[in-house]
């Protein structure tokens, strides 16, 4: 009995190192935590779906991804989906380095083959949607933004996402083909930390998903851009390698594959 | 010859209300005696200016320290009244001779002047050759006396001693005694000198009052109280 | 048995992070590009917040220590609010200097408007942001070590004619040297480890604002070596920096 408790707070010990430099993605680790407890404790049972799983997913799905949840814990009493949203670079970081997941959904395909290289992916992963670039202003627009030239100049405030995630890596694409060279005041590393920083008034600008500023409401107003439509970023999920609850992590990716269409649609995102 | 002192001190703390007179000559020692939580301390701490009066005011020189009724104080800084705190206090952080120095730096000396004037000092005293050392080098003693230079070295017109022998080994005390005695023979100001030891009063003061309760119960020569001391306490407090 | 629990649970990260760490490629990948700059940085703006810490914090440790006269309330009220930046998560810290120093902010709208100064997104921000987690480190250190000043020795400074600010610098903050050194170390640790409130309030630019820290987290995304490289870079610099600080500042405040 003295084993197996240490043997979870060694795993958290390990996940909280590894998480450790990731703030804004901290709420991570309880999550990883609870799901290393549940899987060292839960007794499988063969057919019937039960248990717990742990799904990471890009920041920007936050806002479809737990009605869909929701949906189907209520269809599979018993169940329970743990939702995990972050940078998906980030995520992506960390399920590499052994944080217990069960399903990943990425905000790039380059991002999943980090996980896939890594030899993680339980099944080919599945893209669910589209999604493109849109300059976010605050909605007084108090720099006055009208396009991606705009980004050039160095009087105004810009924000956009560092080139290292999905975000930032679509912003540069749209700044090549616009040939504008972008004078970003910082690269944030997420579209989250983006959509903050306008909703706030700290910037004038910043290249945000569609989703983003539809999200938002009222409190950001989107500019659409035409070099948005040629640097499309698409959403691929799979369930992971190593999950305690396989039958049940493939369960949900069916269920947001077949079922998610609607709701992704309905949040601006493109169909796949 | 300075150092007349005029005070009337009454400070409460809690049950406790120390309400005592004292008046004293140019140049003499007066020795403050009593059991512990007599008031002693209390008495020279509102002399200091560490204790502001509750009733009462004290005089010096004709200078107004504290008045109660008046509102007026002077703090500590500004009196030229001189205390050798309990254990020394030498601040542990100088040597013997800046902390010498201190009391003139604060005076307005350079810090070269204080520093010669304060080796000055240390030698008439015999104390040269410690003046490099911090205070956890000293022995209780050497603490003690150079403590006493720290502070007559201001040239007060009145000097406070809150028991200066206390923390000395009981063998030391007799020729550390008759040092002070000494020290005190060349000061031309008055002394207050807490103690409740009667001995240090045998060598040290020429007047003895006793504090008990709170209250001067009985003052005069030691001798004139051993043979006709007002209460028991203080007969037990003047005997041996 | 909980010391060694303990020891693990501040070791164990520690010995698994150098272990991953990817020695062979370390120096190709700390001499990148994004590394020296970001290292820079970080050292200059943690020295420039633990100067500020000391600056402000000082002070106001001495204000506690000396705030038992107070009424109890405002005592806690005192208390709580030097222990807020302690409690709040560094992003929310970060959101709450955006609120008050912002462009659109309680402060920084009228610092705009009247001397066009915007501080977010500078190297001021970092630093802002820094001093403003670490303060708590100074201040309560400091408060402890006046605290535990033997209170002979400031009235023994009075009674020698010295004016209560030449006792508080002369005598009290020497006596408490230790104390103020330890939070200092504290506030610097602190200020090296910054990224929540850094990267909220000063976002992330290399060279202006791109600490250690967020260079770390930006790495982490897409290039878990490079952000374990920069991992022990900064362990390796705390601990230098702590151990040579704690030596120097230490050596001859011991009697």
């Amino acid at each position: 009995m003295t084993r197996r408790p240490l043997a979870v707070v060694l795993a958290a010990v390990a996940v909280l190192a590894l998480a450790g430099c990731a703030e804004p993605a901290s709420d991570a680790a309880p999550a990883a935590t609870a799901s290393a407890t549940a899987s060292a404790s839960a007794t499988p049972t063969a057919a019937a779906l039960s248990g717990t799983i742990v799904v990471d997913a890009a920041a920007s799905l936050s806002g479809v991804l737990p009605p869909i949840a929701t949906a189907f814990e209520q269809a599979h009493p018993g169940t329970t989906v743990r939702l995990t949203f972050g940078g998906s670079s980030a995520l992506a970081a960390q399920i590499v380095a052994g944080a217990p997941v069960d399903v990943f959904a990425a905000a790039s395909t380059k991002t999943m083959q980090t996980v896939s290289d890594a030899g993680l992916a339980a099944a080919g992963p599945v893209v669910i949607a589209r999604n493109e670039l849109e300059i976010a202003v605050p909605p007084s627009n108090p720099g006055k933004v009208t396009g991606l030239a705009d980004f050039a100049d160095g009087a105004r405030t810009i924000v956009v996402c560092d080139a290292k995630v999905p975000c930032g890596a679509a912003a540069q694409r749209v700044f090549a083909l616009a040939k504008v060279a972008a004078k970003p005041d910082s690269y944030e590393p997420d579209v989250t930390s983006v959509l903050n920083k306008v909703e706030l008034g700290e910037a004038d600008a910043g290249l945000v998903y569609r989703t983003d500023v539809l999200a938002a409401g009222g409190r950001v107003k989107g500019i659409p851009f035409p070099e948005a439509a040629k640097a499309i970023t698409a959403y691929p999920i799979a369930p992971l390698k190593g999950s305690a609850h396989s039958a049940l992590a493939a369960a949900f990716v069916d269920e947001v594959v077949q079922h998610g269409a609607a709701r992704l649609r309905a949040a601006g995102f493109l169909g796949p | 010859m300075s150092g007349a002192l005029e005070a009337v001190l009454g400070v409460r703390r809690g049950a406790f209300t120390l309400d005592v007179r004292l008046e004293l000559a140019p140049g003499t020692v007066l020795a403050l005696l009593g059991r512990n939580g007599a008031g002693k301390s209390t008495a020279l701490a509102a002399l200091a200016g560490l204790t502001a009066l509750d009733t009462g005011r004290i005089v010096l020189d004709g200078h107004v320290l504290d008045d109660a009724a008046g509102g007026r104080l002077v703090p500590p800084e500004r009196r030229p009244v001189g205390t050798v705190l309990q254990s020394a206090a030498l601040f542990p952080h100088l040597t013997a001779l800046d902390n010498v120095a201190f009391g003139l730096r604060t005076a307005g000396a350079s810090r070269e002047a204080a520093r010669h004037r304060a080796m000055h000092a240390l030698e008439r005293d015999g104390l040269a050759d410690l003046a490099d050392r911090r205070p956890a080098a000293l022995s209780g003693g050497q603490a003690a006396r150079i403590a006493l230079v720290r502070t007559l070295v201001r040239e007060p017109a009145l000097l406070l001693l809150d028991e200066p022998l206390a923390a000395i080994d009981a063998e030391q005390r007799p020729p550390l005694r008759e040092r002070i005695a000494a020290r005190l023979a060349a000061f031309p100001g008055s002394t207050v000198l807490v103690t409740h030891d009667v001995r240090d009063a045998a060598v040290l003061a020429d007047e003895v009052a006793v504090l008990d309760g709170g209250r001067l119960v009985q003052r005069g020569p030691l001798a004139a109280l051993r043979e006709a001391p007002a209460s028991e306490t203080v007969a037990r407090l003047v005997e041996g | 048995m909980p010391a060694a629990l303990g020891a693990l649970l501040l070791g164990g990260p520690l010995v698994a992070l150098l272990l991953r760490a990817p020695w062979i490629a370390l120096p190709a990948l700390l001499a990148g590009p994004v590394v020296l700059p970001a290292l820079g940085l970080s050292l200059g703006t943690a020295l420039a917040s633990t100067a500020i810490c000391l600056l402000v914090g000082v002070p106001l440790a001495a204000a506690l220590a000396g705030s038992d006269g107070w009424p109890l309330p405002l005592r806690r009220a005192a208390r709580a609010l030097v222990a807020t930046p302690l409690v709040l998560p560094p992003v929310i810290g970060g959101i709450a200097l955006l609120l008050l120093l912002g462009r659109t902010g309680l402060l920084g709208r009228p610092l705009l408007a009247a001397f066009g100064i915007g501080i977010p997104f500078s190297t001021t921000a970092v630093v802002l942001a820094q001093a403003f987690v670490g303060l708590p480190f100074t201040v309560l250190s400091v408060e402890g070590a006046l605290r535990g000043v033997d209170p002979r020795f400031p009235a023994a400074a009075a009674t020698l004619g010295a004016s209560p600010w030449i006792v508080f610098s002369r005598v009290v903050l020497p006596l408490a040297a230790p104390g103020v050194a330890a939070g200092a170390v504290l506030s610097f640790a602190r200020a090296l480890g910054e990224f929540g409130a850094t990267i909220t309030f000063a976002g992330s630019l290399p060279g202006v604002t791109q600490t250690l820290p967020v260079a770390a987290y930006v790495a982490l995304t897409d290039d878990l070596p490079a952000a374990l490289a920069i991992a022990v870079l900064l362990v390796v610099v705390s601990a230098a920096v702590l151990v040579s600080l704690r030596e120097r500042w230490l050596v001859g405040l011991r009697p």
